[in-house]
């Protein structure tokens, strides 16, 4: 197989200046993450360091095989909104005695635990990861349940303020909240087990998380277990409940039966942990890797240079292949024909891989060759590759007489129905309909991941502050109405402002839009993570696809 | 000379084990000589009786089971079509009936003639010998049933020392000091002799303080030359047994070499002796005494070959063929200086007691001569000697030589068994000993180190090492995501920790993988910032921080076996996870090694006080005695006489006394 050459000048002013930029988002990162693995700030991790518990963080890395990489996903979870960063709560991928886990909990230290908008998105992101690529589900069970000054219910928004705000940051409603149950519940039935390790009070709708679970693991005189807590009891009832016998672990692992597994203390919990997952009888339905795994041969470290925060800036997307791939060696398919998307073969940690990278607006004849090439690989059961640099599918007379549409169309087609695991990653603009049609959050893809200097929206902030002048200026136009200038640049401006901001790859992520931002230079290792995860279900392709539109 | 044929061996038995076996077989190869091994049966899968080219397995456990069954070993010497048997030393190596047998059946016996052995063997007839010839010799008494022990000891005058008519390397020895210690001493001296020698005739002799062990070797033909290879000195002993030997002694002048050799020879001549033989001395200023005289080859034999050019086994072979010595003692010289230091499988902290268990890492050094009997995975039984190897070093002068043999022990690779290195290294660097300041008293007066007591620094680089070596491991084993780099994160997490036991200290440390592929370490506080240079089998080549070194490290359960060029350090790794369901047994006392019940002294609800004797273990053909730490009573005795114990089996349960309540 070829070997990509790099055509890179990383003595070049704007290398430099790329670097520049990148290096400065990811310091911008890594204060984030260490705000985030801050959870609730020192004084809350002292209370609890006080009552013998581990924040999640903790919790997790003890879980996890030594030395064994973890994924975590959606890190920067709610920067920039009421909640703390990271939303008080971590999912991620894990290996626990050699299995592939998705493993998530709340964090105790962030307002015990409770659920607000963006780590309910996660929690149902973990299990979606769960579901789609059959990982044994595993959760750290505490938490303080709805946050009742949110609101209440799975859409619950958090809390301060007035009375009243809550109210209106409510995005949810409670009846829209049993999802979590139905969904562990169905990874059960998928033949996915599911494990609850209950570190402390999962009270009401809280309780079905071990209700609905295959294992449950209760933490000795923390884990507090019941439909209703004692205050619920009292006015349901009136009865005065002692909190050990309503719900303590004692209580279920030797009366209910609802705990499986009594631990004496955190660590002893996580160590049957260990010994539950070690016992799964795990076996991968996909392929392991099969091609060698040599590094590649460019520097990773020129990741940093390639792209920055000017997307206009054209660069050669086989420079970013050529340091991500096996030996950097590249099959390129079509080559001569619709070079505005590269497509080809490669290989990421030994995994067999599809390409398709942007270099360029998508024409008619790109998208033709990308639906063929998705064919291809679902011919042979290799999973898709996805570098979005897209500023869309081309707009105008020509192209539209040309197909472009159409072809578009049938890109999408065989984006939508293709059945091999697609991994995206957005290294520079994902725009519009192309965003779509690499395979954008939308369309089932297994992981996405986004770079620091990425953007994505529906178009370009200029495009669209262009847009709407050009639309308030015919209805100017058909009012009979003066056009103000001056009122238009000030909102121009503002739009542009708005756009710009919304359209950054942080936002993104903190909305919880990607499964996280990752460093240019850790792409191999999250893509290589990221196929092996997704080998826990067969990977098969298909024959099957819609209607081509001809 | 014309009455003696020569009679070629052809095939050569070795009627004892391990290092000495092997050392025999590497001769007799040598000499195009075929070999035979028999062997018990814990040492099925030992190194001799692989090297050897046949061998016959004798079906027991026990020394008394096998290779003290003179019946036993006859009857394999004469199934394997032997012409010739070399007893090497212990066992049947100076037992004058089993050499008759073997005669008699017109089999080779590598060694001196019978009644060379009868008259020299035991100790009392020998003395007797020696005194006639007009060597001086050590006022001593022979303990007959009935005699009044005191008096006997009072008129040879305390230190006395009680010692088997028939023993050999210290057991069935006892030094007391006062009367009171009298009694006690002769008995279990003589329950020791009967269990390793099957004869519990003991004598008391007087007992020299601080004097030097100082042997001459001798060799004699069946033609009437008997010459001596000079001395060797073997003063520095612990439980009456030597561990450092040398030649030439730095205390044997010329004029000394010349009466000692001369008398050596003249006793010799005297009674006929032929093969290798040692006379031992005591000596004190130019004054010595006899001691008794060694029937056999010695341990020691190596130092001598070292300074002497000789190959002893080769010697015994000729001389047992009929050849003539072929040298005279004018054409014998000494060359250099030769120490030998025996490795041990025993606690020097715990009054040298043996230690059996596993070899996990054996690699010796290639700087000295190693005897061995073991390899990596070999296990020092409780039925045989703790002996792991001898180590000889020879130089041209004696400081060279302890500093070689010194140097050669530390570097060599030696884990998963408590043994004597550490000790064996400190002796040899003490001052007393480069200056030959070496008396029988050595180990008292001088007091070297028992233990090596690694640096801080030492510690913390090879938990470095051990924790990287590990993290190495899991990953090259890793089932899923092999090739992502090792313990990578996309967020911040808690960093890796390990924590080891390393003596009674823990040693905790965090590290966190870079994404250049280094290490940034936390120990105690301090930071590191380690490279890894690369994993090569046992090997870890590792930056830390501007100090570059390469370990070896080996695993064994949680134990890390870690040799750095400074020496070895054992780590233990600690459990991450609580252990279930393992409640902490307190007030029990444990065996302190497998062994065997002689006496249980005390049964269930006795007060005992501190120092009181509970049970009598044997063990290593050495009797242990379990005594009372405090005062108490004793709640339960689990064992009885004759059981077979375990390592840290529970012997009794025992309460402290309850302050007053």
């Amino acid at each position: 197989m070829a070997v990509l050459q790099s055509q890179l000048d990383t003595r070049s002013e704007q290398f430099r200046q790329n670097k520049e930029e990148m290096t400065a988002k990811l310091e911008q990162m890594d204060e984030l993450y260490a705000e985030a693995a801050q959870g609730g700030g020192t004084e809350a991790l002292e209370r609890l360091a006080k009552r013998n518990k581990m924040p999640i963080r903790e919790r997790i890395a003890w879980a996890l095989d030594p030395d064994s990489p973890f994924l975590e996903i959606s890190p920067l979870a709610a920067w920039r909104s009421h909640v703390a960063i990271g939303s008080g709560f971590v999912v991620g991928v894990g290996v626990i005695e050699g299995v592939e886990c998705v493993i998530l909990g709340h964090d105790p230290s962030v307002r015990a635990g409770a659920f607000n908008h963006f780590n309910s998105k996660k929690l149902m992101r973990g299990l979606e990861v769960a579901r789609e690529n059959r990982l044994p589900y595993v959760q750290f069970v505490e938490s303080a349940g709805a946050d009742l000054r949110g609101g209440g219910g799975g859409g619950g928004g958090g809390g301060g303020g007035t009375p009243v705000d809550p109210l209106l940051r409510v995005e949810g409603h409670f009846a829209e909240s049993g999802r979590l149950f139905y969904e562990i519940t169905e990874l059960s039935k998928m033949r996915i087990p599911t494990i609850s390790l209950v570190f402390g009070a999962s009270t009401a709708g809280g309780a079905y998380q071990p209700g609905m679970s295959d294992y449950n693991i209760f933490v000795k005189n923390q884990a507090m277990v019941s439909l209703g807590g004692p205050p619920l009891v009292k006015m349901a009832t009136g009865e005065d409940a002692e909190p050990e016998s309503l719900g303590g672990a004692d209580m279920h692992t030797s009366t209910s039966g609802l705990g499986d597994y009594l631990a004496e203390n955190e660590m002893d919990g996580i160590r049957l942990l260990r010994e539950v997952v070690g016992h799964l009888n795990w076996r991968k339905l996909g392929p392991g890797p099969s091609m060698p795994a040599d590094p590649p041969i460019h520097d990773r470290q020129e990741l940093l240079g390639i792209v920055g925060e000017d997307l206009k800036k054209p660069f050669d997307i086989r420079e970013v292949v050529a340091r991500v791939v096996d030996g950097s060696r590249f099959e390129e398919f079509k080559p001569r024909y619709g070079p505005t998307l590269v497509t080809g073969w490669a290989s990421i940690h030994g995994y067999p891989i599809g390409i398709l990278g942007n270099n360029g607006a998508l024409m008619s004849e790109s998208s033709e060759k990308a639906s063929q090439f998705i064919q291809l690989c679902n011919q042979i059961d290799v999973p898709l590759l996805f570098l979005h640099n897209i500023t869309g599918y081309v707009v105008g007379t020509d192209f539209e007489q040309g197909g472009i549409t159409k072809n578009g169309s049938k890109m999408i087609n065989a984006v939508t129905n293709s059945t091999v695991p697609h991994i995206t990653v957005i290294v520079g603009a994902s725009y519009g309909a192309g965003n779509y049609g690499m395979s954008g959050r939308a369309f089932g893809t297994k992981f996405t991941f986004i770079w620091p200097t990425a953007k994505i929206a529906v178009m370009g902030p200029e495009q669209m502050a262009g847009v709407m002048t050009i639309i308030q200026k015919a209805s100017a136009e058909r009012r009979g109405a003066e056009f103000d200038e001056a009122a238009n640049s000030l909102r121009e401006a503002a739009v542009m402002a708005n756009a710009e901001e919304q359209s950054k790859g942080l936002f993104a992520t903190s909305r919880v839009s990607d499964d996280g931002m990752i460093d240019p230079r850790d792409t191999r290792d999250v893509v290589g993570f990221a196929l092996s995860a997704v080998a826990n279900d067969a990977v098969k392709g298909t024959k099957e696809f819609g209607t081509w539109r001809m | 000379m014309a009455d003696v044929n020569i009679k070629p061996i052809t095939r050569l038995l070795v009627a004892n084990r391990g290092e000495i076996a092997r050392r025999i077989f590497r001769t007799a190869h040598e000499m195009g000589i075929a070999t035979v091994a028999i062997y018990a049966d814990s040492d099925a899968r030992a190194p001799f009786v692989h090297e050897a080219d046949s061998a016959i397995a004798l079906q027991g456990k026990t020394s008394a089971e096998t290779y003290l069954d003179a019946e036993k070993v006859y009857a394999a010497c004469v199934a394997s079509g032997a012409d010739a048997v070399h007893p090497g030393y212990g066992f049947l190596s100076e037992n004058a009936r089993f050499a008759e047998a073997i005669m008699k059946r017109d089999i080779t016996w590598v060694g001196p003639p019978t009644h060379a052995i009868e008259q020299m063997g035991d100790k009392l007839s020998a003395k007797q010998a020696m005194t006639d010839a007009g060597v001086p010799t050590l006022p001593a008494h022979e303990l007959n049933v009935g005699d009044d022990l005191a008096k006997a000891a009072e008129a040879i005058g305390f230190p006395v020392l009680v010692k088997a008519a028939a023993g050999g390397g210290g057991r069935g020895m006892r030094v007391v000091e006062s009367g009171a210690d009298l009694e006690a001493a002769v008995e279990s001296a003589r329950r020791e002799a009967e269990a390793s020698f099957g004869n519990d005739t003991v004598f008391l002799e007087r007992w020299l303080t601080a004097s030097r062990h100082v042997e001459i070797q001798i060799l004699g033909d069946n033609h009437g030359n008997v010459v001596h290879l000079f001395e060797r000195e073997c003063s520095i002993q612990r439980r009456h047994q030597k561990v450092i030997e040398e030649a030439p002694s730095s205390a044997v002048t010329p004029a000394i070499r010349e009466k000692m050799g001369s008398a050596a020879v003249n006793a010799a001549q005297k009674i006929g002796y032929t093969s290798a033989g040692t006379v031992e001395f005591l000596l004190d200023g130019e004054d010595f005494w006899f001691l008794e005289v060694n029937t056999r080859l010695q341990v020691e034999h190596p130092v001598t070959e070292a300074i002497t050019g000789l190959d002893l086994v080769r010697e015994q072979l000729r001389i047992a063929e009929g050849e003539e010595l072929g040298y005279d003692q004018d054409s014998l010289t000494i060359n250099g200086h030769a120490i030998e230091a025996r490795l041990y499988a025993e606690d020097p902290t715990k009054n040298f007691l043996p230690s059996p268990g596993t070899i996990q890492v054996w690699k010796p050094s290639s700087q000295a001569r190693f005897d061995s009997g073991v390899e990596a995975g070999s296990e020092v039984s409780v039925n045989f000697d703790p002996m792991i190897a001898k180590v000889i070093a020879h130089a041209p002068t004696r400081r060279e030589a302890a500093a070689k043999l010194a140097r050669a022990l530390e570097t060599t690779q030696l884990h998963g068994i408590t043994n004597n290195r550490d000790f064996l290294v400190a002796t040899l660097r003490t001052p007393a000993f480069i200056a030959g300041d070496t008396t029988t008293d050595f180990i008292e007066r001088v007091n070297p180190a028992r233990t090596r007591e690694p640096s801080p620094t030492e510690v913390s680089d090879a938990a470095i090492a051990a924790a990287l070596f590990a993290q190495d491991r899991r990953r090259k084993n890793a089932k899923v995501l092999r090739h992502i780099s090792t313990g990578w994160r996309n967020s911040l997490m808690p960093p890796e920790r390990v924590r080891y036991a390393v003596g009674d200290n823990e040693c905790a440390l965090e590290y966190r993988a870079q994404r250049d592929g280094t290490f940034e370490m936390n120990i105690g506080g301090e930071n590191h910032h380690i490279t890894l240079h690369g994993v090569n089998g046992n090997q870890i080549d590792l930056a830390i921080d501007q100090r570059r070194i390469t370990f070896s490290v080996s695993e064994d359960d949680a134990n890390r076996y870690v040799h750095a060029p400074t020496g070895d350090v054992v780590l233990t790794e600690l459990d991450r996870f609580p252990k279930p369901g393992i409640a902490e047994f307190s007030g029990g006392l444990y065996a302190p090694m497998p062994g065997k019940v002689l006496a249980t002294e005390v049964s269930a609800g006795e007060s005992v006080s501190e120092g009181q004797l509970l049970v009598i273990l044997e063990a290593m053909k050495m009797e242990h005695r379990i005594t009372a730490p405090i005062d108490g009573v004793v709640q339960e005795v689990p064992v009885s006489e004759g059981d077979q114990v375990d390592n840290g089996q529970i012997l009794v349960v025992f309460e402290e006394n309850e302050e007053e309540s």
